[in-house]
């Protein structure tokens, strides 16, 4: 069995993120930003790059901070829990893992790359059909997350993946329902791409991008459980805090029960990614299927408990209910990864 | 002077030595079992003379594994729960040198099963209120009373229980911790049926019943505090067992699934994979709350590791009963026995969807369980009480 705690370094690479995203991304500045055409905020994720956590699982020799994925899961617990929109998720986790898995990491010296799928693919689905003619790439991929960053874009086309320069793709940006993140349609007419992988790069970049995922849904429903609690302790009706009544009560302390499941589940995914462990495909989709729901069980007991207050623009909650929700739809929803399980646990459908 | 705990090296070399003077083949259970106590390989968490080496609790299993490969006798750990999982831990920490002499070895060895006299009638969640009376008399103390749902009392030896020795003050401080002489002349013990058919619990009638003082746990009117570690400790023990993957009830419904394909529906399918990834997840949960114990910073998560038990225990029996559809309205038998072990697991579907009902009442219900978590974890503001400064004498009943 992983270690499933955290480490010293893990623990200071948490306090210099919280204190980035705190000083950088506070939730005035990340509401004001859906409201702008910026495909993301600029002064956190410079911070981010700056600090070397964009390329934790990078080797050194590739200019890289020779870390794991076990790291790069506290970031992204991190930008789970500030909302943060910022385009790790379709750079530092699904382009660069994309780049290892197919031994291209020296594509990284170039700037960020991103893989060009739509968002709702899990490991294993179908992708979009793009041709390959020679060296040049023609078809449209949708929903892409985090696209706008992309100096390279990873394009699965043909059972293989290319690399294609970010200016060679025609970018439509499209309105999101989680603004946090944004989508873009990418069109290619004839791109000129360079072969990179196979279509296994493609499928071990989305488990890993599946276990990351659930750190950001652990924190993001971390943050709303404490939002919510504070909540709970400070509002008054009938003459006591909200708090002492039952009916509420006993929710948030299912939520905090289903909370620290979620980081036991998370933890183990990172470990068997940094490892690769024989039981990766498993924890990945486990940790997809388990964390999926609880982040939009936090968030919208964060917007219910809350009352009027919590249904309204200025207050934060809509933000993490928006990312919780997308989040759950992204790299395959809880019954897609319940379905890969089944599978891989040999308990075979009717 | 202290010397370092042993490390998983040296107790390995030590179990190998042990077996190979005590033949497991040719030494008498009882004889073997006491001599695995006394060479500190029993319980090794626990100090050294109380047959542990003072090692980490996660050097156990390694411990366990080595003696069932070796085919020693167990100690039958489904036949005294409550003596393993709740009174040894209490003893350890509040009882005297005299005490943990008397009862350590002979509970852990089997010999001595426990129970628990703690649930009244009048008192239940409510376990402050309880109202069994034990009156000083020169160098002991006079027990009266009724405790109710007491499991193994008709095999126990000994019981854990807490009485009322100060009926004037408010109730959380008027009570006392004592042993109780299961043998001793007043106890009476008559089974209660449950609704399984069998019956595990009993009720129990305490009646001038003599308790010697040095039986006494802890100081007098501290029964509370010293009850509340059993709690506490009863809780890990009924949610927090190391498991493998699809160990437990889960295997029990994941291996129909695989052998009985008839049973398979769609619906089926969907409920098992939810409660498959639910107790994985409780799963890894445990294993990453022994790590943090392990490495000497306990969680608060174990507070929870009963009410993810209790529910998926019920879920997963109840979806055995429905996948088997036509069998699952059978029953193996209702005739009223008095088992002597407690296996959630065991018998039929049918007995298993019942007795998982009792898993979110006994050891704490979900309702307290949650109440617990929400003041204690998450530091939520206290119930309405209006029992607290009350003379327990003077409370509504
Ligand atoms: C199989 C089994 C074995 C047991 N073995 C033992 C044993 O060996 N020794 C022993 O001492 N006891 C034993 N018990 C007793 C057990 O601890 C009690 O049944 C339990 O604590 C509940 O108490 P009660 O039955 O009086 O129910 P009550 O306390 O009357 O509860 C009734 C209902 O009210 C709810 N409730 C009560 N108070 C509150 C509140 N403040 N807020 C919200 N809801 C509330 C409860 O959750 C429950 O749903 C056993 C019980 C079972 C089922």
């Amino acid at each position: 069995m992983s270690d499933l705690l955290y480490g010293e370094i893990e623990d200071d690479l948490r306090a210099g993120v919280r204190s980035l995203l705190d000083d950088t991304c506070g939730w005035a500045d990340v509401l004001a930003g859906t409201e702008t055409d910026a495909p993301h905020a600029a002064a956190p994720w410079d911070g981010l790059v700056a600090m070397g956590v964009t390329a934790l699982p990078v080797p050194e020799d590739a200019g890289g901070a020779g870390a794991s994925w076990r790291e790069t899961s506290v970031v992204m617990e991190e930008l789970g829990r500030a909302v943060a929109p910022v385009p790790f998720l379709g750079a530092a986790v699904l382009g660069t893992a994309a780049l290892l898995a197919a031994g291209a990491a020296d594509v990284l010296a170039d700037g960020p790359a991103v893989l060009a799928v739509p968002l709702s693919t899990a490991p294993g689905d179908p992708v979009p059909d793009v041709r390959a003619d020679g060296g040049a790439l023609t078809g449209v991929v949708t929903s892409v997350a985090d696209a706008a960053v992309a100096r390279t874009l990873l394009v699965p086309a043909d059972g293989a993946l290319y690399a294609v320069d970010g200016s060679a793709a025609r970018i439509t940006h499209v309105t999101s329902l989680d603004m946090t993140r944004r989508l873009a349609d990418v069109a290619l007419d004839g791109a000129p791409a360079r072969r990179i992988g196979g279509a296994d790069a493609v499928t071990a970049a989305l488990t890993t991008g599946a276990a990351l995922l659930a750190a950001e849904q652990l924190g993001l429903a971390e943050r709303c459980l404490e939002l919510t609690i504070a909540h709970l302790k400070t509002r008054y009706q009938f003459g006591r805090p909200i708090g002492s009544y039952q009916a509420l009560k006993h929710r948030v302390a299912d939520l905090w029960a289903a909370v620290s499941q979620a980081r036991a589940v998370v933890r183990y995914a990172a470990g068997c990614v940094a490892s690769g462990d024989a039981d990766t495909a498993v924890a990945a989709a486990l940790a997809q299927a388990h964390c999926s729901g609880i982040a939009v069980r936090a968030a919208e007991e964060c917007v219910q408990m809350h009352g009027g207050i919590g249904f309204t623009w200025e207050h934060p909650a809509h933000l993490y209910l928006k990312r919780a929700k997308s989040d759950a739809i992204a790299l395959g929803t809880a019954g897609r990864h319940r379905a890969a399980l089944a599978e891989l646990a040999d308990l075979p459908p009717v | 002077m202290s010397t370092a705990p042993p490390d998983a090296a040296e107790i390995e070399r030590r179990v190998a030595a042990f077996l190979a003077a005590h033949d497991p083949a040719a030494v008498p259970p009882r004889e073997f079992l006491r001599a695995r106590y006394d060479a500190g390989l029993a319980w090794v968490h626990y100090p050294e003379g109380r047959g542990g080496l003072g090692a980490a609790r996660a050097a156990q299993p390694a411990v366990d594994r080595a003696f069932a490969r070796a085919g020693a006798p167990g100690n039958h750990p489904e036949r005294n729960g409550i003596g393993l999982g709740m009174a040894a831990p209490t003893l350890l920490s509040h009882g005297t040198p005299e005490q943990l002499d008397r009862f350590l070895r002979p509970l852990w060895t089997g010999e001595e099963v426990w129970c628990q006299l703690f649930s009244e009638p009048g008192a239940g969640s409510d376990l402050a209120a309880l109202g069994t009376r034990a009156v000083r008399d020169g160098d002991g103390w006079v027990v009266d009373g009724q405790k109710v749902w007491t499991s193994m009392a008709h095999e126990a030896r000994w019981a854990i229980l807490v009485a009322r020795t100060d009926p004037a003050v408010p109730k959380h401080r008027g009570m006392t911790y004592f042993v109780c002489d299961m043998h001793a002349p007043g106890v009476d013990v008559r089974p209660l049926r449950q609704l399984t058919g069998e019956a595990e619990f009993n009720e129990v009638f305490l009646t001038g019943v003599r308790i010697p003082d040095t039986d006494r746990l802890g100081a007098v009117g501290d029964g509370w505090r010293v009850a509340t570690a059993t709690l506490m400790n009863e809780r890990v023990a009924i949610g927090g067992q190391a498991a493998p993957r699809e160990g437990g009830m889960l295997g029990v419904v994941t291996r129909l699934w695989r052998e009985r394909p008839e049973v398979r529906t769609a619906a089926g399918h969907d409920a098992l994979m939810r409660l498959w990834v639910e107790a994985e997840a409780a799963r890894l949960t445990g294993e990453r709350l022994r790590q943090r114990l392990a490495a000497g910073d306990p969680g608060p998560e174990g507070s929870a590791a009963k009410l993810a038990f209790a529910r998926l225990n019920q879920e997963l029996s109840g979806l055995e009963l429905e996948l088997l559809g036509e069998d699952g309205l059978r029953y193996d038998d209702w005739t009223m026995r008095r088992p002597t072990e407690v296996d959630f697991t065991r018998r039929s579907p049918g007995y298993r969807y019942l007795r998982a009902k009792g898993n979110s009442i006994e050891g704490g219900t979900s309702e307290i369980l949650r109440t617990i978590v929400a003041e204690r974890v998450l530091g939520l503001p206290g119930e309405i009480r209006t029992d607290k400064d009350v003379p327990w004498k003077d409370l509504p009943k």
